[in-house]
């Protein structure tokens, strides 16, 4: 599903270049869940931020469903994230005017879709997160935990070949976190490959391979024996 | 850009977001409402100005003798001089290719007017055919005066709207008799209407031989009045009647033997020459109203850009959702293009209809001789309705591309 081929990326700061990716080889095949470890400055967010074609890469190759990534001039790289692509943020990034059905609904919009086949598909979503009573709600009536599962919903909406989250639980409480990976282990369990971003060791037990990113390198690549996190709750 | 979903988008975002909507659209809304206000009062002007101008026809050359009041050419001062049916027969031959309508008049202030036992003090005035069409007079019932009258010394008369009223009340005055001074008869043969209002309906015209017989007259005459052919170029037109009135202000000079200076003996009054200054006038105002109307509209242009920036700014985080999700560079300019544009044609509208009310309840209690009809009229109104949609787009133009620049990787950086 993704291939990636000695990927290097860095930032100039002034006169300073800081090299942040030093050459990351890293393949995901469809239906996995990998969680990508490391401290702050690790690489690990702007390693996200190339898969989900926020940012470009300066060296390497980057595969993703067969088709390469490069090149990309803004409208290629939007129609691609909307083709291809879910996050899923540490702060939700819910449009706040917008209800729970709207937000979901939005990528929807961008595939152009008419308005009662997004309302309808919306809708699926957030029973699937378990909110369909809360689909006229506001985000600023919603938990937290239910912010992200309205963020999920979305993500999943356009039907994407990934799932990126970046930190997905970072602003949520032990609980809520691990029912939200609860969700995404059952989303992952349909068969629909997901990327997490993460420094919290319990909630990379919960995907099944971890990736650890140290100095802009892949310092441990493994397979991990899943942790339900039903099991916690 | 004009597809239904997209609509639906603005509209959802402005009715969630009434206050920033509000404040885009006040500046906007007042803008128009000053700029139509100005030009209701421009045209209003321009209205005044021109009726009290154009109760006479524009391109009137009137001619007046007096008293000298300088020595000339061992002539005292305190000469009266009088001008003759020989003057006039002379003007007409020797300036006949730019005359268009000519006529001498005697006239008479305060003259007794008789009709049965209703009686009043009118202006007299011996005039030729030609009279009706230098004083922009409209017949409404009857004829005016003929050359047949004139050659027969037809005891006919032509009097005012006002006089009708006054003496005939609600009679008929074509073919009755009035009686002038007590002693002479004449028979009404037409009313007229003037531009000039019911002061010059107050007169009444009879054949100027009629007059100079009546008022035992001889061959004088008080005054001579010419319109000058026009041609289709207005400095043209002007610069032919100047030329006329100093050629004849020379040639009665020489004729009296009156000094080059002296404006009150021989006095030849052009009005084309006034009426361009005037216009001139006219055009100045409009132009500085415009000038004042243009300035307010870009500040309101100005200011909606402003707040658009600021909106773009705040909805920065949202815009790298949007593209995050998938939004084209094209799709968020459009929003927010479509967005700018739609506020500033919406409240523009309302700025427009709220100042043609405010004109139309205004007009009544500003209305003066010289501001009559504060209307914006039809055109200035789309002209500003244009300029709105541009300036819309203009507003909205460089906070949208701003917005498609944003970065969604920027955007999304957790505070």
């Amino acid at each position: 599903m993704i291939e990636i081929k000695d990927l290097h990326k860095s930032y100039k700061t002034g006169s300073n270049s800081l090299h942040v990716l030093k050459g990351i080889n890293f393949s995901v095949k469809e239906g996995e869940l990998v969680s990508i470890m490391g401290s702050s400055g690790s690489g690990k967010s702007t390693l996200l931020n190339i898969l989900g074609m926020l940012d470009e890469a300066d060296e390497g190759s980057y595969t993703l469903d067969n088709t390469p990534i490069k090149n990309l001039n803004e409208k290629i790289a939007a129609q691609y994230r909307n083709k291809f692509l879910g996050f899923i943020f540490q702060s939700f990034n819910l449009i706040n005017y917008k209800n729970a059905m709207d937000n979901v609904a939005l990528p929807l919009y961008y595939q152009k879709l008419p308005r009662r086949e997004r309302e309808e598909r919306a809708m699926h979503y957030l029973e699937k997160v378990g909110l369909a009573d809360w689909a006229d709600h506001l985000p600023n009536q919603l938990s937290g935990g239910q912010k992200q599962r309205v963020a999920i919903a979305r993500a999943l909406a356009s039907d994407p070949k990934v799932l990126l989250a970046d930190e997905p639980t970072g602003a949520l409480d032990t609980k809520t976190s691990y029912e939200v990976m609860d969700l995404i282990q059952g989303i992952n369990e349909e068969g629909r490959t997901i990327l997490i971003v993460t420094h919290e060791p319990d909630i990379a037990e919960m995907t099944k391979r971890i990736v650890n990113l140290k100095d802009g390198r892949i310092i441990d690549d493994t397979l991990v024996n899943q942790v339900k996190a039903l099991a916690h709750v | 850009m004009f597809n239904v979903e997209s609509w639906q988008e603005i509209f959802e975002t402005i009715r969630k977001n009434k206050l920033r909507t509000f404040l885009t659209a006040f500046s906007v809304f007042l803008g128009i409402f000053i700029l139509v206000i100005l030009m209701g009062f421009s045209n209003g002007i321009e209205n005044g100005v021109r009726s009290q101008f154009e109760s006479d026809a524009t391109n009137k050359i009137s001619i007046r003798t007096g008293i000298t009041t300088k020595g000339y050419q061992g002539l005292n001062p305190g000469r009266r001089l009088q001008l003759r049916n020989s003057d006039y027969d002379n003007l007409n031959q020797k300036f006949e290719d730019n005359i268009e309508y000519k006529t001498a008049t005697y006239s008479t202030w305060g003259g007794q007017v008789n009709y049965k036992n209703q009686q009043g003090s009118y202006r007299i005035e011996g005039a030729n055919a030609d009279q009706q069409f230098i004083e922009n007079q409209d017949m409404v019932s009857g004829r005016f005066l003929n050359q047949a009258d004139l050659d027969d010394n037809n005891k006919v008369a032509v009097i005012g709207q006002q006089m009708k009223t006054d003496l005939f009340l609600e009679e008929d005055p074509i073919g009755k008799i009035i009686i002038l001074n007590n002693n002479v008869n004449f028979q009404v043969v037409g009313v007229y209407t003037d531009p000039g209002g019911s002061r010059e309906e107050s007169r009444l015209f009879i054949p100027l031989t009629a007059a100079q017989q009546v008022f035992n007259a001889g061959q004088d005459i008080r005054s001579i009045s010419y319109t000058v052919k026009m041609s289709d170029n207005f400095d043209e037109a002007v610069e032919t009647s100047t030329a006329m009135a100093a050629a004849i202000d020379q040639d009665l000079r020489g004729r009296f033997t009156v000094s080059p200076d002296d404006r009150s003996a021989v006095n030849v009054f052009n009005t084309l020459e006034e009426a361009k200054k005037i216009y001139g006038l006219i055009d100045t105002i409009r132009l500085v109203f415009w000038f004042i109307g243009i300035g307010t509209i870009i500040a309101g242009i100005v200011g909606v850009s402003n707040i658009m920036l600021i909106i773009v700014k705040e909805r920065t985080k949202e815009i790298g959702i949007r593209k995050a999700l998938g939004a084209l560079p094209s799709q968020i300019t459009g929003m927010i293009l479509q967005e700018a544009i739609f506020i500033t044609a919406i409240s523009g509208l309302l700025g427009l209809l709220a100042g043609v009310f405010a004109l139309e309840a205004l007009s009544p209690l500003v209305e003066t001789d010289f501001l009559r009809y504060p209307k914006a009229d039809l055109g200035t109104s789309l002209t500003t309705l244009a300029i709105l949609i541009i300036a819309g787009a203009l507003a909205g133009f460089i906070p949208a591309r701003r917005a498609a620049n944003i970065r969604p990787i920027e955007a999304l950086r957790d505070e």
